[in-house]
C-alpha cells in the first residue's frame, strides 16, 4: 500500500522530524589502526588485529579523524568540549568483533549546535539544533542471502572500525521536504569542508529519521503519537518517501488506536525502498541495555581554546557564507548563487575563473546554468571531467560581447567544440563565422530595405517592430551578422530615409 | 652449580663471554621441564626443537662474529596470556585452545629483539581469574615447595616454573596481584610495574585499567635486567608511558641510607597468618639494618580494596571477554547437537545459541561468574550503585597511597595473608579466595608498581612473601630495595626439595 | 541484597552464557554473596568523590593517518570456526539488528 499524497495544507497534523546522520570521515586509515579505509575491496583484507577484536589488540586513535570531527562540529556550529573520552558501548553482533562499539557516551566532544537550511523559493526557512556530534568506529558487513534460505550470513569485516561523525539533531524540522532539503545542506557542507565524502552507495552517508506527529485535539490540546525510529533509508529522496509513508501510517494508526507517546517503547521501522513502506523490526528489549563505560585502552582528549580557534581558522567557508559572498562579489541573485554553491566547491572554482575571464559574473552564471550544468547533466561526471577549460568558455562569452555573434551563435559553437574536441578558434573557423564589418553590414541592408518596401513603410508609419521580419532574412543572406546590429542599422537608414 | 640453577645475569653473561652456547643454557632447561613438568603443570607448551632452533641460531650468529642481543641466549617462560606466533595462546582456556595469534605482544617482540629465547608458555588461572591456579582448564599448577599445594596465581605456571628451576625468568601479568602473590608463594621475586611502563599490547586482556606485565625470577637483579629489555613507550598502547627506561640493573648498588619504610597499620588486621606476620617483621628489621627507617603509615581505605576490585575488574573483563563468542576465532559450540537440551529457556535463533553456548561451554565457572558479576553491575539500574561507587572508591584507594608517599618512599607489608593453601581448600568459596588479594590490588587500583620477594619460610617449609609498593615510576628504587634486602639475606637463594 | 534467579537469568541473557538450571540456582546463591560483599561500599560517602575510571592522568594520544600494512585473508579467517575463504561464516542473521 502506498500512501495516498497529501498536499501540507490539508494535513491535519505536523510531523516532527529528528534525524541520526553517521559520515564516515575521509582518513587513509581506520579510527584505531593502520587499515586502508578505500571502499570496495576484497572481503577481510584491510583487517588487522585491532580491527579484528583479536585477543590483546589495542587501538590507538587516528589524529586526522579527530581533526575532521572537529571540523564537523564546528561548521555545525557546536561548542567544542575542552575534555572528551570514549566509552565501550557493548551489545554481541557478528559484524562487532569485540562485542562492544568505541563510541562516545556521557561526554562526547561536542555538542549544542545548529544547521539552517533555507528553501531558495522560500517554502520554508528552518534552524535545526544539533544535539551533538561524536566520533565513533563503524561496524562491519553482515551479508545474507534471504533467497538462499537459511544458509550462513557472511560476515565481511573490512568496514570496521572505519571512523564516523555521528550527528544528531533535534526533532525540529517539520516535513519530509525539510528533512531532505536539510540533508542536502549537510551533505553539501561536509563535503564542501572536506570532512567526508557523503557517498551514500558506499555507506559513507547513513541516515536513520525519528518521525512522530503532533495532531492539535478539538479542544486545543496536541496529542503526539509514539515516536519511530526509520532505519534502513539509502537516499535523500527515500528519506523523504520513508517519513511521508510514515507520517500518514502514523495517523491511521493513531485514528484506530489512539496510541500516543509514552505508551510504548520507541519502535524501529526499517524503510522497504521497492515497497515504499516501513516495516517493524525486531526490537529486543535488553538489546537497549549497552552497559557504557570509560574505555580504559583510550585516553581522554582535551581541546583547548587556541585549538579551536585555529581548527575554525583553517576551516574556511561553509556553503551558507559562501553563497551570500557569491552573490555580492559577482552581483548575481541569491537563487543563482544557491543553484551553483550547491553543486559544490569544484564547481564554484570554475565558475569563479570563468567569471574572472569574463568580467560579467551574471553571463558568467548564466552560461554555467543553461550551458555548462546542462551538459554536465546530460553527460553525467563532474566538473573536472568537463572537457572545456572556463578559458574556452570564456572565449565564446567575449566574443558575443563584443558582437561578433549572438549568443544563440555561442551556443553552436559551444556544442560543437563539445562534439568535435576542436578549439573554439578552430570551430568558428570552421563554420566560417568572420565578424561582418561596417560596410559589409550597411551594404546587407540596403539590400534589404530595397527587397522590403512594406516593411519600410510599416516602419516610417511608427510600427518599430515591423523591422524584426528583416532579421531572418538577414540571416539566410549571411549567417554571421549579429541581428541587433542588422535590426539597429537598418532602422538608421530608414530615418535616414 | 647446575647450569639451571644459574642466575639470568650470569647466564647472559657466560653466553656473551662464549662460556657457554645457548643451546646447551636452553637444552638444560627443556631438559629440566621434561623431567619436572609433569608434577608440576607449569607448562602449556614447550616446543623442543623450535626452541634449540633458536638457540643454534644465536649461537651462529655470535660464531660469526654478528651482534647478538643483551639477553642473547636467556630461557624465557612467558605467561599463557600473551600473544605469541610460534606457540598457541590458550589463557588456559578451552575458548582458545589451539588459538595461534597472528601477531607476537610487544613485550614477547622485545623479548626476541633482545635474543631471549621462549621456551615456553606457562599455566594460568583461565583469563588470569584466580588467585591459585586452579581455574586453569588444563589442570592446576602445583606448588613446588609442597606439590599438595596451590602456586598461587593468576600467574601460577610463571612462578612454579622459576621455583622450580624450570626457567631463569618467566614474564607474568599482575591485574591484581597475579605476578606478586604467586612469586610469594612459590618463594621467588616477583615485579609489577607502574601502569604503562610496559606494553599491553598483545596481552590478553582482563582488566584493561589494572593490567601490567611484569617480570618474575629468582632475584630483583634478574627482574632488573629483564625489566631493561620489556619496558618503555609502545605507539601501539595508548596507555603506555613515553618516559624513559632507567638502566635498572645499573643503578642498584646505592646504599638504602634514608630510605623511609611505610609500615601499614591496617595490613595488621584479621586473616593475617602469625608466621606470615613473624616473617614480615624480620624483614623491616634487615631494612633498618640497611640503613632504611621504619614508619607507620595509614591506608585507610585498604579494607575497601577487594570490594572495589570485584567490581571494577569484573566490569572490565565481561567487555573485554565478549570477543569470545565463537564467531571469529576460538571455540564455537556444535549447534543443534550435544546439550541445548539442559539449557534454561530456549534460543531465539541459531546466532543466540552460537553465543550462549559457545560461551557457557568454554569458559570455566570462574570466568562466568566473573562476567555475570561484571555485566551486572554496569547494566541498567546498577551502574551508579556498583561501578560508579567503585570508581569513586578507587580514587579514594589512590589518595590513600598518595598521602602515604608524602611521608614514605615506599610501603611495604606482607604480600598476602596466608603462605601457599592446600590445593582445592578454597575451591568451592569464591568469596575466601578473593581474600588471598587484600595486600596486593590497591598497587593496580592506584596504577602504581610493587614487587614481592621471600623473606623466610614457615615451620612446614613453605615461603613467606614479602611486597614493597612504590609511587608511580619507582621502578629503580623498588628494584634497588629488593636487590639491596636479597644482598643481605639468602631466603631468594633456597631451592624447593623436588625429587626427581 | 540479594538477586533471584530471574535476575541472574536475565543477566546471563545480556552476557550470552547459556544456564543450565543448576548453574542457574549455584550461580544465583554465589552472586548474592558477592554482591552483599561488595555492597560494602555503600558505608562510604563518595558524593563529594570524583569517580577514577583510569590511573593514567595522561591525554591525546594520537597516531599519524598512516596506512600499515593488514593481514591477508588467510591470516584473519586463519582461527574462524567457519569461514568460506573470504568471509566468516555464522549462523543466519534474520531480522536481528544489531546496535542503534
Amino acid at each position: 500500500m502506498t500512501p495516498t499524497p497529501v498536499t501540507p495544507a490539508a494535513e491535519p497534523f505536523t510531523t516532527v522530524i529528528g534525524l541520526e546522520v553517521h559520515v564516515q570521515l575521509q582518513t587513509k586509515t581506520k579510527l584505531f589502526c593502520g587499515c586502508s579505509t578505500t571502499f570496495g575491496a576484497p572481503p577481510n583484507t584491510h583487517v588487522c588485529p585491532t580491527c579484528l577484536g583479536l585477543p590483546g589488540s589495542l587501538p590507538v586513535m587516528n589524529r586526522t579523524a579527530f581533526e575532521l570531527a572537529m571540523r564537523a562540529a564546528l561548521a555545525l556550529n557546536c561548542q567544542i568540549a575542552s575534555f572528551t573520552k570514549w566509552d565501550r558501548k557493548n551489545y554481541f553482533y557478528p559484524d562487532l568483533p569485540k562485542g562492544y562499539q568505541i563510541s562516545q557516551f556521557d561526554l562526547p566532544f561536542s555538542s549544542a549546535g545548529h544547521l539552517d537550511v533555507v528553501d531558495p523559493k522560500g517554502a520554508f526557512s528552518r534552524r535545526v539544533r544539533i544535539t551533538r556530534v561524536h566520533l565513533e568506529e563503524d561496524a562491519g558487513k553482515s551479508m545474507h542471502d534471504e533467497a538462499a534460505g537459511v544458509a550462513d550470513t557472511r560476515i565481511d569485516l573490512n568496514r570496521t572500525g572505519t571512523p564516523l561523525c555521528e550527528i544528531v539533531s533535534e526533532p525540529d524540522l517539520r516535513s519530509p521536504q525539510e528533512a531532505r532539503a536539510w540533508l542536502n545542506e549537510l551533505k553539501l557542507l561536509l563535503v564542501y569542508l572536506g570532512v567526508s565524502d557523503c557517498n551514500m552507495q558506499e555507506g559513507s552517508l547513513r541516515v536513520d529519521a525519528n518521525v512522530n506527529l503532533h495532531i492539535p485535539r478539538p479542544d486545543g490540546s496536541l496529542a503526539k503519537t509514539p515516536i519511530v525510529e526509520i532505519k534502513n533509508v539509502n537516499s535523500f529522496r527515500s528519506v523523504e518517501r520513508a517519513i511521508a509513508y510514515e507520517a500518514v501510517r502514523q495517523f491511521e494508526e493513531w485514528q484506530a488506536t489512539g496510541a500516543e507517546l509514552g505508551s510504548a517503547p520507541k519502535q524501529t521501522r526499517g524503510w522497504d525502498d521497492p515497497a515504499g513502506i516501513t516495516r517493524a523490526q525486531r526490537h529486543k528489549e535488553e538489546s537497549s541495555d549497552y552497559r557504557y563505560f570509560p574505555e580504559p585502552d583510550l585516553v581522554p582528549v582535551t581541546v583547548s581554546e587556541e585549538q579551536v580557534a585555529a581548527a575554525r581558522a583553517a576551516m574556511g567557508d561553509p556553503p551558507s557564507v559562501y553563497r551570500g559572498k557569491l552573490a555580492e562579489r559577482w552581483s548575481i541573485t541569491p537563487y543563482d548563487a544557491d543553484v551553483l554553491v550547491n553543486q559544490g566547491r569544484d564547481l564554484v572554482a570554475w565558475y569563479e575563473e570563468l567569471a574572472t575571464l569574463t568580467g560579467d559574473g551574471k553571463v558568467a552564471s548564466n552560461w554555467m546554468q543553461q550551458d555548462v550544468l546542462r551538459t554536465l547533466n546530460e553527460r553525467g561526471g563532474t566538473i573536472g571531467e568537463f572537457p572545456m577549460k572556463p578559458a574556452a568558455v570564456a572565449d565564446i562569452i567575449t566574443r558575443v560581447a563584443k558582437g561578433d555573434f549572438d549568443t544563440s551563435r555561442g551556443r553552436e559553437i559551444f556544442a560543437t567544440v563539445l562534439a568535435t574536441g576542436r578549439s573554439v578558434t578552430d570551430v568558428i573557423a570552421d563554420m566560417g563565422i568572420a565578424a561582418v564589418g561596417d560596410d559589409e553590414l550597411e551594404t546587407l541592408c540596403h539590400e534589404l530595405l530595397a527587397a522590403n518596401p512594406k516593411i519600410v513603410a510599416d516602419v516610417q508609419g511608427g510600427k518599430e517592430q515591423a523591422a524584426a521580419g528583416l532579421i531572418g532574412q538577414a540571416k539566410k543572406k549571411n549567417p554571421n551578422v549579429n541581428p541587433a546590429k542588422v535590426r539597429e542599422k537598418c532602422l538608421e537608414l530608414i530615418r535616414r530615409g | 652449580m647446575q647450569l639451571s640453577e644459574r642466575s639470568a645475569t650470569e647466564i647472559v653473561s657466560a653466553v656473551r663471554a662464549g662460556d657457554i652456547s645457548a643451546v646447551e643454557c636452553v637444552t638444560a632447561f627443556l631438559d629440566r621441564i621434561e623431567l619436572l613438568d609433569g608434577k608440576v603443570n607449569a607448562f602449556l607448551a614447550v616446543n623442543r626443537e623450535q626452541t634449540l632452533a633458536q638457540a643454534a641460531d644465536i649461537d651462529a650468529r655470535r660464531a660469526a662474529g654478528k651482534p647478538i642481543g643483551p639477553l642473547a641466549g636467556l630461557p624465557v617462560a612467558v605467561k599463557d596470556a600473551l600473544c605469541t606466533t610460534d606457540f598457541p595462546t590458550t589463557c588456559a582456556s578451552k575458548m582458545l585452545a589451539g588459538y595461534r595469534p597472528p601477531y607476537d605482544a610487544d613485550v614477547v617482540a622485545r623479548l626476541r629483539r633482545a635474543d631471549a629465547v621462549i621456551v615456553g608458555k606457562t599455566n594460568m588461572d583461565e583469563f588470569a581469574m584466580g588467585g591459585s591456579n586452579e581455574n586453569s582448564a588444563f589442570g592446576p599448577v602445583h606448588n613446588p615447595w609442597d606439590l599438595s599445594r596451590a602456586p598461587g596465581g593468576s600467574s601460577g605456571g610463571s612462578a612454579a616454573c622459576v621455583a622450580a628451576d624450570m626457567a631463569p625468568v618467566a614474564i607474568g601479568s599482575d591485574t591484581g596481584g597475579s605476578i606478586r602473590q604467586p612469586a610469594g608463594l612459590c618463594g621467588i621475586t616477583g615485579f609489577k610495574p607502574t601502569y604503562g611502563r610496559v606494553s599491553r599490547r598483545g596481552l590478553v586482556a582482563f582488566a584493561s585499567s589494572l593490567d601490567q606485565i611484569g617480570p618474575m625470577a629468582r632475584s630483583a637483579a634478574d627482574c632488573a635486567l629483564i625489566m631493561e629489555a620489556i619496558a618503555g613507550h609502545d605507539p601501539g598502547d595508548a596507555t603506555s608511558l613515553t618516559t624513559t627506561v632507567p638502566s635498572y640493573s645499573q643503578l642498584l648498588d646505592e646504599p638504602l641510607a634514608g630510605l623511609r619504610i611505610g609500615r601499614v597499620t591496617e595490613h595488621y588486621g584479621p586473616g593475617l597468618d602469625p608466621e606470615v606476620a613473624r616473617g614480615v617483621d624480620e624483614a623491616f628489621a634487615v631494612f633498618k639494618a640497611a640503613g632504611a627507617t621504619v614508619h607507620d603509615v595509614e591506608l585507610p581505605h585498604a579494607k575497601y580494596g577487594i570490594p572495589t576490585y570485584y567490581l571494577i575488574a569484573p566490569c572490565e573483563a565481561s567487555s573485554n571477554l565478549a570477543r569470545y563468542d565463537g564467531a571469529h576465532y576460538g571455540a564455537r559450540a556444535e549447534l543443534g547437537r550435544g546439550t541445548s537440551a539442559e539449557y534454561v529457556g530456549s534460543f531465539e535463533s541459531p546466532l543466540m545459541e552460537m553465543y550462549c553456548r559457545s560461551r557457557a561451554e568454554g569458559f570455566g565457572p570462574e570466568v562466568k561468574r566473573r562476567i555475570m558479576l561484571g555485566t551486572y553491575a554496569l547494566s541498567a539500574g546498577y551502574y551508579e550503585a556498583f561501578y560508579a561507587k567503585a570508581l569513586r572508591v578507587r580514587r579514594l584507594i589512590q589518595q590513600d597511597f598518595l598521602k602515604a608517599f608524602e611521608k614514605v618512599d615506599l610501603i611495604a607489608g606482607p604480600v598476602s595473608p596466608t603462605p601457599a593453601f592446600p590445593l582445592g581448600e578454597k575451591t568451592g568459596d569464591p568469596l575466601a579466595m578473593y581474600l588471598v588479594d587484600m595486600y596486593t590490588v590497591g598497587t593496580n587500583l592506584a596504577g602504581i608498581g610493587g614487587i614481592s620477594f621471600p623473606c623466610g619460610f614457615t615451620k612446614a617449609g613453605l615461603p613467606i612473601g614479602f611486597q614493597l609498593q612504590g609511587p608511580a615510576l619507582a621502578e629503580t628504587l623498588l628494584l634497588r630495595s629488593a636487590d639491596r634486602f636479597q644482598r643481605l639475606t639468602d631466603w631468594h637463594r633456597r631451592r624447593p626439595p623436588l625429587s626427581v | 541484597m540479594s538477586l533471584s534467579s530471574k535476575d541472574v537469568a536475565k543477566v546471563g541473557s545480556l552476557a550470552r552464557l547459556a544456564l543450565t538450571e543448576a548453574d542457574l540456582e549455584r550461580m544465583t546463591g554465589e552472586l548474592s554473596k558477592i554482591v552483599d560483599f561488595v555492597s560494602q561500599l555503600g558505608e562510604l560517602d563518595t558524593s563529594a568523590v570524583e569517580p577514577l575510571a583510569h590511573p593514567l592522568d595522561t591525554r591525546n594520544v594520537f597516531r599519524d593517518d598512516i596506512p600499515a600494512p593488514s593481514l591477508t585473508t588467510e591470516q584473519a579467517l586463519g582461527s574462524a570456526p567457519r569461514h568460506d575463504g573470504s568471509c566468516f561464516l555464522v549462523p543466519a542473521v534474520l531480522g536481528e539488528s544489531g546496535a542503534a
